[in-house]
């Protein structure tokens, strides 16, 4: 017998797990924060030291929270917007419970000390490959119900989930390639400056199809459904969305300019980083415009005005991308706290701001309720959350830059002028406002989880949401 | 892996990235359409998804194009300035390596006639210099602060470079071939040989030697145990041997502190001490015979009394 209702349970399973890692994943950066300023604060203890414990964020916040928020949205838009319900439920439940899984072995191993050392793909073999079947079955489910759909055209958001799906399989594949040696031990297929490239070109394709393309198909579904407008061009969300798919591809060596990569490719990590402006602010646009016409709403909604700031931190931080990776700036900018600036404009602002506003969307309607309890603590969390992230960069930003200028000053007999330790000490009071911003950002998920607590509290689960019959042009 | 030396590669590059700009060109030029007439309505497209999710059909924005555009006519210009296709070297004939050298190039010959006075005097005449020490500390706080501190009192582990006493001797030479190659040094574990019982015999006797408070009958059962396991490389009376780097235990000095657990520890793990040579560090940086010869006579200098 075919399906009346769509599949909300393991909707409903990813989205409240994606404001429990919101939480857990920002707690451990604000810590990292306040390590760099006291550098004792955990006592000495080895599994909370900064190194144990920065991966672990990084994974936490990306995977467990981002991941979480993706899987989330993308299995409740594919089914609304294709009429069915999901393709092969068992395997979605798998997806669920395996991902839970991945994120508690990393909880685990992380702070342990097992790690593979490749940024953003840190976890050891048996965990890549429990990955791996997670991944594949979470591509299974999504194309099937892509091909059982009712609506003939395929929806915006599920080009980008698409995409995203399939370019992270092979990324997390090709880069975790590795000779095991024991259960927590491997070593990559793939040596020097050629594992250093292989690493880059799947750690900016993480932040380009897991942090981007990904979030952009969120986003093209709950900026048209939260503003009621129809978006601005169907046009140039398909040039923009083959054009930043192609061209993510090629910017990868912008990570390593001025290593021992050849020039050649260091040169094409660059001019494709500036080719990916245009496309990347065609997102942006697409979304923006579509509130035309409904930007009065901006006053009342806070809803909307995260998922806005959303789009102008995106549009910023993928200026800046570009900038930073012109081979002069870069010069500068490499290995400073511009970077880390840089990444939380995206992660913060960008991926966090997003995610937040949709999950506003999406919790009431996952349990039957018309809104969140309270929308004046939404109104208190945006404005903390865009406050707290403005502090961090500009903090950062200046930091970096510092850091930078002060690290190639040299005197007039040719010595530097600085010694490590004193542009170190240049850093304190940056790292003190970073440390706030991050808390504030961090009360605003606590706000939000209470937000959330009481809005189910007073809702009911609804697993009975129906698929309207009547089938769309 | 491969890689990746044979000569098709590079066409295989250069193939790829610029078919891949022209593409991308063409297919921007494909789907750009006539700009709205004023006060026209953009077209809404027929498809609904979800109740009441719809799409307009603005033309593509000229600006963006113009942007997109510009940012492929940049990278067509700077890969043919710069290298990128492949093996072409551009025309500026710019590589990483000849722009780091002709940096170096630059500084060598900058700061040549600072260092060159320097150059003809000795270390003791150096480290006598204000204006030597002055860029000797720099030197010292760039490279050797990290470890030393900036006041070069050490730490746990850490020689003070300023007390006078040297593991491996306060020369100018020997202090100008220890910067330049660093130094190993290695205690070897004792707690097996000697057990745990021992072992503090042997502590006791060591803070004897050194003047401390210590148990006068575990040291004079430590003796013969020391001469024993400890003499060959510190000496039978204590007092070190700077050839291998083995520290005076008498003149109450301590690397690794000088209390009783601290000595029991030491001598139970042995220590390893590495003091990485610079030589490495400066690589092929600009002057660098002058900056060993002026951080020489820094640190010769800091153990002089004034």
């Amino acid at each position: 017998m075919e399906a009346t209702t769509y599949n909300y349970k393991v909707v409903r399973q990813f989205a409240i797990m994606t404001v429990v890692w919101g939480i857990v994943g920002m707690l451990v950066g604000v810590i990292l924060a306040a390590q760099l300023i006291w550098p004792d604060l955990t006592f000495g203890i080895e599994w909370l030291s900064y190194g144990r414990l920065r991966p672990l964020h990084t994974n936490a916040v990306i995977f467990a929270f981002g991941g979480s928020a993706m899987f989330a949205v993308s299995y409740y838009i594919v089914q609304r917007t294709c009429q069915v319900r999901l393709w092969a439920e068992k395997l979605a439940a798998f997806t669920f419970w395996g991902w839970m899984a991945v994120i508690v072995l990393a909880a685990i191993t992380l702070p342990m000390g097992y790690t593979t050392s490749k940024e953003y793909a840190e976890l050891e073999w048996p965990i890549d490959l429990l990955i791996a079947v997670v991944w594949v079955s979470y591509a299974l489910v999504f194309f099937g119900t892509i091909i059982k759909r009712k609506v003939k055209h395929i929806y915006v958001s599920n080009w980008f989930f698409g995409a995203y799906i399939l370019v992270i399989a092979i990324l997390h594949i090709v880069n975790s390639a590795e000779l095991p040696v024991t259960m927590t031990k491997s070593y990559s297929a793939y040596a020097g400056v050629q594992d250093a490239m292989v690493q880059w070109w799947y750690g900016h394709n993480a932040v380009g199809f897991f942090l981007t393309t990904a979030f952009l198909g969120m986003m093209y579904y709950f900026i048209p459904k939260q503003a009621g407008r129809p978006i601005y061009s169907y046009r140039l969300s398909v040039v923009h969305f083959w054009s930043l798919n192609f061209i993510y591809m090629w910017a990868g060596p912008h990570h390593l300019q001025y290593t021992a990569l050849p020039d050649w490719a260091q040169s094409l990590g660059m001019v494709f980083s500036l080719m990916l402006l245009a496309p990347s602010w065609g997102g942006m646009m697409n979304g923006i415009m579509t509130l035309s016409g409904a930007w009065h709403k901006l006053r009342t909604d806070p809803i909307l005005k995260f998922m806005v700031t959303a789009l102008s931190f995106y549009g910023m931080s993928t200026f800046e991308g570009p900038m930073m990776s012109i081979k002069t700036v870069n010069a500068l900018s490499h290995y400073t706290e511009w970077t880390i600036g840089h990444v939380h404009a995206g992660a913060l602002g960008w991926v966090a701001m997003i995610t937040i506003g949709s999950m506003y969307y999406l919790i009431p309607r996952l349990f039957g309720r018309e809104s969140m309890f309270s929308t004046k603590l939404i109104e208190w969390h945006f404005w903390l959350s865009t406050i707290g992230v403005v502090l961090y960069i500009a903090a950062l930003w200046i930091a970096g830059v510092a850091q930078g200028l002060m690290w190639r000053a040299s005197n007039a007999d040719g010595t530097l002028t600085y010694s490590f330790a004193q542009v170190l000490n240049t850093m304190y009071p940056f790292y003190g406002i970073r440390l706030l911003g991050g808390a504030m950002f961090f009360v605003g998920m606590l706000m939000m989880a209470y937000n959330v607590w009481k809005t189910v509290r007073l809702g009911r689960v609804v697993d009975d949401a129906p698929i309207p019959q009547a089938v769309h042009a | 892996m491969s890689d990746f030396t044979h000569g098709f590669w590079p066409i295989y590059i250069s193939v790829l990235t610029l078919a891949s700009i022209i593409g991308t060109w063409v297919f921007l030029r494909s789907q750009t359409t006539r700009k709205l007439a004023p006060g026209e309505k953009p077209e809404l497209m027929k498809h609904t998804w979800d109740g009441d999710l719809q799409d307009l059909n603005n033309p593509l924005p000229r600006w963006w194009l113009g942007l997109f555009y510009g940012t492929m006519v940049f990278a067509v210009v700077y890969l043919l300035l710069w290298p990128g296709l492949g093996s072409y070297p551009g025309l500026l004939k710019w590589t990483q390596i000849g722009e780091y050298e002709a940096e170096v190039r630059k500084a060598e010959a900058q700061f040549q006639p600072v260092y060159a006075g320097f150059m003809q005097q000795d270390v003791v005449t150096v480290a006598a210099n204000p204006d030597a020490r002055a860029i000797g500390r720099n030197l010292f706080l760039t490279y050797c602060s990290q470890c030393h501190g900036s006041d070069a009192a050490g730490a746990r582990g850490f020689p003070n470079l300023t007390d006078g006493d040297w593991l491996y001797g306060g020369d100018p030479d020997t202090i100008r071939a220890t910067i330049t190659d660093g130094r190993s040094g290695m205690m070897p574990p004792m707690g097996e040989a000697l057990g745990a019982q021992g072992t503090k015999e042997v502590a006791n006797y060591v803070l004897s030697l050194a003047g401390r408070p210590h148990d006068a009958a575990l040291a004079d059962v430590g003796r013969p145990k020391f001469a024993e396991n400890c003499a060959a490389c510190h000496m039978p009376d204590g007092t070190g041997m700077q050839a291998m780097g083995s520290p005076n235990l008498t003149n109450n000095v301590w690397r690794y502190g000088g209390a009783e657990a601290a000595i029991i520890e030491s001598i139970t793990k042995g220590r390893n001490g590495v003091m990485p040579g610079i030589d490495q560090t400066l690589g092929t940086t600009s002057n660098k015979e002058a900056k060993l010869h002026l951080l020489t006579a820094y640190v010769y200098g800091l153990s002089q009394k004034q």
